[in-house]
C-alpha cells in the first residue's frame, strides 16, 4: 500500500479497500519509524492527522468525497497552517504558530486531504541541500550520508521514503525540482501566478511558486487540480479558467518537438547524469518525438542574475522579522536598534544573513543600477531566449542538476560552488515558466538522476503528459530507496 | 543683506476610503489599539497586498483637479527602513513612476493669485503609531493606522516665506476636501504637512541647503515653524556657518525646531519595484468616467459667481472657501432668484451678502458648521426676498433671522406674528409725518435755517411713532417734500 | 571592487544584523566571492532592454487588479498577539523609541 501512487490510493479509498484512517496510520507509523533517521518532518501532529482522516472517511460515507478526499499528504513548513507550528526552517519562527492558513493549505483542506505534518526545508527556502535548516538537515533516503537537495528537501525525502504519498513544495530557483531529482521523485514548478502565494512565506516574490511533489506525473496532475487557481489575495495570481491538469496524460508523443539547448549539455555535468538524460531523451525520440538542437545563449547568466534578484527581494521580504509582532526576540539588548540587530543575528542562520547582506548591497544607493536594474534587464534577455526557443520546440529537456545528490557537508564553506549547482533550475523561474523533474535512472552509487522538462507558459498539462508517457514505459519512479525499504 | 526664504511642502492626505490601501481592514479613527490591524497590516509571514480601487480613484480625482498628468502606468515600490511602526520593514509607496505628475494649484497671496506648481502626487501606505507613555520604559505600538491610504503631494520649492506656505497648505486643504478625497481633519492627522525650508541671498539662482521640518499638524504651527527655521538658518549663515541637510521636528511648546536624532543616520531606502504588485495601469474609460463625476472646482465656481451672479470677488472667494459653503450658497441663490424674479442683481447681491454675514457671525458664535445651520437655504432666501420687496427693514430682518435660528418658524410666519411689516402705505406714513412735524416745531425751524442734521431727528421721531415699521426711505423722502415744499 | 570591512558593517547596520568583527572577515570573504560570480552579468550590453520586475504571464499592458473598497476584516488582535513577544493593553511593546 505504501508504495502505491496517489492515484492508486485514491482508487483504493473509493473502492473502500482501505479507509483514510488506516492509510493515515500506516503513514504515521512509518514516519515514527523513519523520521529519526531522515529528519524529513519538523512537525507531526498524529492526533490532528487522525481527526482529519476520520472526517474524510465520514465525508466519503456521506457521498461527498472528491478525488483527493482521505489522501494523507505533507506540507513544506513554508506554508502557514493555522494552529500549527510554521517555522520556515528558521530559529526566527521556531515558536511561530500561524493564526491563518495559506491558500494552498485551504485548497487541500477543502479537497479533504489529511495533513501528516510539516516538512523540513532550508531556512527560508535559501539553500539546495537542506543543510541550512535550523532543525538540522533532512537526509537522502537513497543514502543518508547525502543531502536530499533543497530547499524542499524534507518534502522530497518524505515522498521518496514513502512517508507520504505526496507533499507540497515551493520553488524559487529549483527548490522543488532539484530535491525531486536528488531523491528520485517528481516535482513540478508551475507557471508563475498559477498557484497562489498567499500564506507561503516569501523568499523572492517575483520567483516563488508553490508546486506539488509526488511519485509520478499522474499524481502531480491530480495535486495541481487541487492547488492551482485564482486567489484574490495574491495580486500576482492569474485569473484563468479552471484547468484539468490530467487532460493531456494520454496525448501522443508523435510530433512532439523537444528542444535541447546546447548549454544544458556542456561541460561541468557529471558523465553519468549526462548519460541517463541522453538515454531518456533517446526514448522520447524512439517514441515519435523530434529533437531540436537550440541555444539559450543568456542562460549562462541565469545564476549571476538570480543571485542579484533573489537576495534583493529576500532582503526586503525578511525585514518583517524584527522581533516585534511574532517570532524570535533576543533576550538582552541595549536599545531598539540593538534589539533588532541581535534578534535578527540570532534568528537567522549564516546563509540567510549572507543573502540579506548581498540583497542589501545590490539595492543600496549607488549600486542599484549596476546590479539590480542590470539583473532585471538580463532577466528579460533570458526570458526572450526561451520565447524564441519555444517557437521552434514544444518543450525543453535537459538534466535537472549537474550532479546527483552530493554528500552532506560538501562545499559547505563555498557558497558559490553551491549556487552553481542550480544552473539548470534557475532559468525557468526567472522567465516564469513551468518546469518539471522526473527520475530517469541512477548513477553507479545508486543515486537518482533527474530529467527536467521545461515548457512555455501554462504548458503544465503538456509537460505532465510527456512525463506520464515516459513513466508508463519506465519504472524509475517505482523504485524504493535503499535506506528505507518497505 | 536681504534673504529669500524658499519653501516646498510635502502633504500627506489620508484618503477617505472605508478600507485600507492594501487590506480589507477598516480605516475608522479612534478604535482600540490594533483592533483594525489585519494580518496584512501587521505583516504576518506570507501575507500579500491587494490594491484598493477607491484609493486609486482618489489619486485620479486629485490629478484631474490640479491639471496634472495622470500616468497611464505607475509603479509601486518598496521603501526599506526599520521602524517599529512599519511592520513589513518597508513602506509600499511610489518612487520613479508616481500616479500623478505635475499640475498646479492657485492660491490667494494678499490681493494676488499665485500659481504654485506641483512636482508629483503618489499613493502610499501610512505607518502605525508609537505611543510613548510609560510602559515600563517601553514604547507601545498601535498598528491601526498602518496601511491607511495616503496621497503624498509634493510642491515645487516655489513658496516664498511662511505666509505663502500657509496659504498653499490652506488651498491644498480646501481642494482635497472639495474633491472629496480627504476629510481634512488635522487633529486626527488626516492632513499633515512637512516643509522643506532653505534660505538664499536675494538674487541667488541656486537653492540653499534645505532642512525638512516634520510634525506640522496645524497651519499656525506651520507658520511658526517655518519662520523660526528661516531665522535659524539665516543666523547660521550670517555667522559664517553652514546648514546641515537634516530632518527637524517642530516643538510647538518651545516654538522651535530641533534636529531629529533618530533619523540622522544616513538614509538608504533601497527603493525597488514591489514584486508583489503589478504596475498600476489606468485606461482612458476609467479616467473619463472619473472626470465626468468631478464636482465643479472652486476656481471655476468663483469665476462663475463673479461673472453670472455679479458677486464681488471677496464674497465669491468666501463662498468658495469650501464645497459645503459653495453648495449651500448655490441652493440659497437658486431659491432667491425664483422668489424675486424682477429684483435688481446688485440689490440681490447686497442682501445675500448681508444674510451671509449674519449667518457667518452666528456660526462663529455657535461653533456650528455650514451644514449645521438650522435655517434652510429656502427659508433664508425667503427672508432676503422680504427685504428686497420692502416687506421688512434690514433691522427687522435681523430680528426675524434670530427668531428663525431659534426655530420659531419661517420668515413670513415670524414677520406676521411679530407684526414686523414695514408701513409702506403712503397715506399712513403721511399722517405720521404730519403729526411729527406739528409736534416738533423746533426741529422744523432748525432744518429750514439750514441745519440738515435736524432732519435725522425728525426721521427718528417718525420711525419711533411707527414703532420701527415705517419704510425709512419713504419717510425721508416725504419729510423733505413737506419741509421744502 | 571587493567589499571592505567598513562596508560590511554598513550593510549589516542597514540590514539590522549584528555582525561581529570576527564573523565579519568570513562574511566578507564569502560576499566577495558571490559578488565575483555576479560580476559576470554586469558586463552584458543591455542598452534598450526593458527591465523585467515580474514574471507574470499576463497580456501585454495588463496591470494591477483592483480590490473593491469594502471592510472585510474583523478584529482578531487577541489571536494575532498570542504569538507576540511582548504586548500590553493591546499594544506591541518595543524598547523605547527616541525621536
Amino acid at each position: 500500500m505504501l508504495n502505491s501512487t496517489l492515484s492508486e490510493l485514491a482508487g483504493a479509498l473509493a473502492r473502500g479497500s482501505i479507509s483514510s484512517v488506516e492509510l493515515t496510520r500506516l503513514c504515521l507509523e512509518r514516519i515514527a519509524r523513519l523520521n529519526g533517521v531522515l529528519n524529513a518532518f519538523i512537525t507531526v501532529d498524529a492526533e490532528r492527522s487522525l481527526r482529519e482522516a476520520r472526517a474524510a472517511d465520514e465525508r466519503r460515507a456521506a457521498g461527498r468525497a472528491g478525488p483527493l478526499t482521505g489522501i494523507p499528504l505533507a506540507h513544506k513548513d513554508i506554508y502557514c497552517t493555522r494552529g500549527m507550528l510554521t517555522t520556515c526552517g528558521s530559529r526566527m519562527l521556531a515558536n511561530f504558530v500561524s493564526p491563518y492558513d495559506a491558500h494552498v493549505v485551504e485548497r487541500f483542506a477543502a479537497a479533504g486531504t489529511v495533513l501528516l505534518g510539516k516538512t523540513n526545508m532550508d531556512e527560508f527556502a535559501m539553500g539546495s541541500s537542506n543543510e541550512t535548516s535550523y532543525f538540522g538537515p533532512a537526509k537522502n533516503p537513497w543514502d543518508t550520508a547525502h543531502v536530499p537537495g533543497g530547499s524542499s528537501g524534507g518534502s522530497a525525502a518524505a515522498v521518496a521514503a514513502r512517508l507520504a504519498p505526496a507533499a507540497t513544495g515551493t520553488d524559487t530557483g529549483g527548490s522543488i525540482r532539484q530535491p525531486a531529482a536528488f531523491t528520485g521523485v517528481c516535482g513540478l514548478k508551475p507557471t508563475y501566478g498559477v498557484v497562489s502565494r498567499y500564506g507561503m512565506i516569501a523568499f523572492a516574490s517575483s520567483l516563488d511558486q508553490g508546486g506539488p511533489m509526488a511519485r509520478c506525473a499522474e499524481d502531480l496532475a491530480l495535486l495541481m487540480n487541487a492547488m492551482a487557481g485564482h486567489d484574490a489575495r495574491d495580486s500576482t495570481s492569474l485569473e484563468r479558467a479552471t484547468e484539468d491538469y490530467s487532460r493531456e496524460l494520454s496525448a501522443p508523443l508523435a510530433g512532439l518537438r523537444i528542444g535541447l539547448p546546447r548549454e544544458y549539455f556542456g561541460a561541468g555535468i557529471a558523465p553519468e547524469v549526462l548519460a541517463r538524460v541522453r538515454e531518456a531523451i533517446a526514448w522520447f525520440e524512439a517514441h515519435g518525438a523530434r529533437l531540436v538542437e537550440l541555444d539559450l545563449p543568456n542562460s549562462r547568466l541565469a545564476v549571476p542574475v538570480y543571485y542579484v534578484i533573489a537576495p534583493a527581494e529576500a532582503s526586503s521580504n525578511l525585514s518583517r522579522f524584527d522581533g516585534v509582532r511574532y517570532g524570535h526576540r533576543a533576550r538582552g539588548y541595549a536599545d531598539l536598534a540593538d534589539m533588532y540587530c541581535r534578534t535578527r543575528a540570532e534568528g537567522f542562520g549564516a546563509e540567510v544573513k549572507r543573502r540579506i547582506l548581498i540583497g542589501t548591497y545590490v539595492l543600496s544607493h549607488g549600486y542599484y543600477d549596476a546590479y539590480y536594474l542590470q539583473a532585471q534587464k538580463v532577466r528579460r534577455l533570458i526570458a526572450r531566449d526561451f520565447a524564441e526557443a519555444f517557437e521552434r520546440c514544444d518543450l525543453i529537456m535537459g538534466p535537472t542538476a549537474p550532479s546527483t545528490a552530493f554528500a552532506l557537508g560538501a562545499n559547505r564553506d563555498d557558497p558559490v560552488q553551491r549556487y552553481l549547482n542550480d544552473i539548470f533550475t534557475i532559468p525557468a523561474p526567472l522567465a516564469g515558466l513551468p518546469a518539471l523533474s522526473i527520475p530517469c535512472g541512477f548513477d553507479a552509487a545508486g543515486l537518482p538522476v533527474g530529467l527536467q522538462l521545461t515548457g512555455k507558459h501554462f504548458a503544465e498539462a503538456r509537460l505532465l503528459g510527456a512525463a506520464h508517457r515516459y513513466q508508463q514505459a519506465t519504472d524509475w519512479h517505482r523504485r524504493v530507496p535503499a535506506a528505507t525499504p518497505l | 543683506m536681504s534673504w529669500e526664504i524658499v519653501v516646498g511642502i510635502e502633504t500627506h492626505a489620508q484618503l477617505a476610503t472605508r478600507s485600507k490601501i492594501f487590506s480589507g481592514a477598516a480605516t475608522a479613527f479612534g478604535a482600540a489599539p490594533n483592533t483594525q490591524a489585519s494580518a496584512v497590516d501587521i505583516a504576518l509571514p506570507g501575507v500579500l497586498p491587494v490594491l484598493n480601487g477607491a484609493a486609486v480613484e482618489c489619486a485620479i480625482r486629485f490629478g484631474i483637479a490640479v491639471g496634472g498628468t495622470i500616468n497611464r502606468r505607475s509603479v509601486f515600490a518598496r521603501k526599506n527602513y526599520f521602524y517599529p511602526d512599519l511592520p513589513k520593514g518597508y513602506q509600499i509607496s511610489q518612487y520613479e513612476l508616481p500616479v500623478v505628475a505635475g499640475g498646479s494649484i492657485s492660491l490667494a497671496v494678499g490681493d494676488l493669485q499665485k500659481i504654485v506648481r506641483l512636482t508629483r502626487a503618489h499613493l502610499e501606505e501610512d505607518a502605525g503609531k508609537s505611543l510613548h507613555e510609560d510602559f515600563h520604559g517601553m514604547t507601545g505600538i498601535d498598528l491601526n493606522r498602518a496601511g491607511t491610504p495616503l496621497l503624498e503631494i509634493v510642491s515645487e520649492p516655489e513658496l516664498r516665506g511662511a505666509a505663502e506656505a500657509v496659504a498653499y497648505a490652506r488651498a491644498m486643504h480646501a481642494l482635497v476636501r472639495w474633491i472629496g478625497i480627504c476629510d481634512g481633519n488635522m487633529q486626527e492627522g488626516s492632513f499633515r504637512c512637512d516643509a522643506n525650508v532653505s534660505v538664499r541671498r536675494a538674487g541667488d539662482a541656486a537653492l540653499g541647503t534645505r532642512c525638512e521640518i516634520k510634525n506640522l499638524n496645524s497651519f499656525r504651527f506651520m507658520e511658526q515653524a517655518i519662520a523660526y527655521e528661516a531665522r535659524r538658518q539665516i543666523e547660521i549663515l550670517e555667522g559664517g556657518g553652514r546648514i546641515e541637510q537634516e530632518t527637524r521636528l517642530f516643538d510647538p511648546e518651545r516654538n522651535e525646531t530641533r534636529s531629529m536624532r533618530s533619523k540622522e543616520e544616513a538614509h538608504d531606502y533601497r527603493y525597488f519595484p514591489d514584486p508583489d504588485l503589478l504596475p498600476l495601469v489606468l485606461n482612458e474609460q476609467d479616467i473619463d468616467r472619473i472626470r465626468s463625476q468631478m464636482p465643479e472646482l472652486p476656481e471655476a465656481m468663483r469665476e462663475r459667481f463673479m461673472r453670472d451672479y455679479e458677486l464681488p470677488k471677496e464674497m465669491a472667494q468666501a463662498i468658495t472657501s469650501s464645497r459645503e459653503t459653495a453648495e449651500d450658497f448655490e441652493a440659497f441663490w437658486g431659491h432667491l432668484l425664483k422668489l424675486t424674479a424682477n429684483c435688481d442683481r446688485i440689490q440681490g447681491a447686497q442682501a445675500a451678502n448681508w444674510v451671509m454675514m449674519q449667518i457667518g457671525a452666528a456660526l462663529n458664535k455657535s461653533g456650528l458648521t455650514i451644514t449645521q445651520v438650522p435655517i434652510s437655504p429656502l427659508d433664508r432666501a425667503t427672508l432676503v426676498s422680504r427685504i428686497i420687496d420692502g416687506t421688512i427693514s434690514h433691522r427687522a430682518a435681523g430680528e426675524v433671522l434670530g427668531a428663525m435660528w431659534s426655530g420659531e418658524g419661517t420668515a413670513d410666519a415670524i414677520i406676521e406674528r411679530r407684526g414686523l411689516q414695514q408701513i409702506s402705505d403712503a397715506g399712513a406714513i403721511e399722517q405720521l409725518v404730519a403729526d411729527v412735524l406739528a409736534a416738533n416745531p423746533k426741529s422744523v425751524g432748525e432744518f429750514r435755517a439750514g441745519k440738515d442734521k435736524a432732519l435725522n431727528a425728525l426721521v427718528g421721531q417718525v420711525m419711533k411713532a411707527s414703532r420701527g415699521k415705517a419704510n425709512p426711505a419713504q419717510v425721508n423722502a416725504l419729510l423733505r417734500r413737506k419741509l421744502l415744499g | 571592487m571587493p567589499l571592505s570591512p567598513d562596508e560590511i558593517q554598513r550593510l549589516a547596520r542597514l540590514a539590522r544584523l549584528a555582525v561581529s568583527p570576527e564573523e565579519g572577515e568570513a562574511v566578507r570573504a564569502q560576499l566577495n566571492r558571490v559578488l565575483n560570480l555576479i560580476d559576470e552579468m554586469r558586463a552584458v550590453d543591455t542598452a534598450g532592454v526593458e527591465p523585467m520586475s515580474h514574471a507574470v504571464a499576463t497580456a501585454p499592458g495588463a496591470g494591477q487588479r483592483l480590490r473593491a473598497d469594502a471592510v472585510t476584516e474583523t478584529d482578531r488582535h487577541a489571536e494575532y498577539q498570542a504569538v507576540a513577544p511582548a504586548v500590553e493593553r493591546g499594544l506591541y511593546l518595543v524598547p523605547k523609541v527616541i525621536e
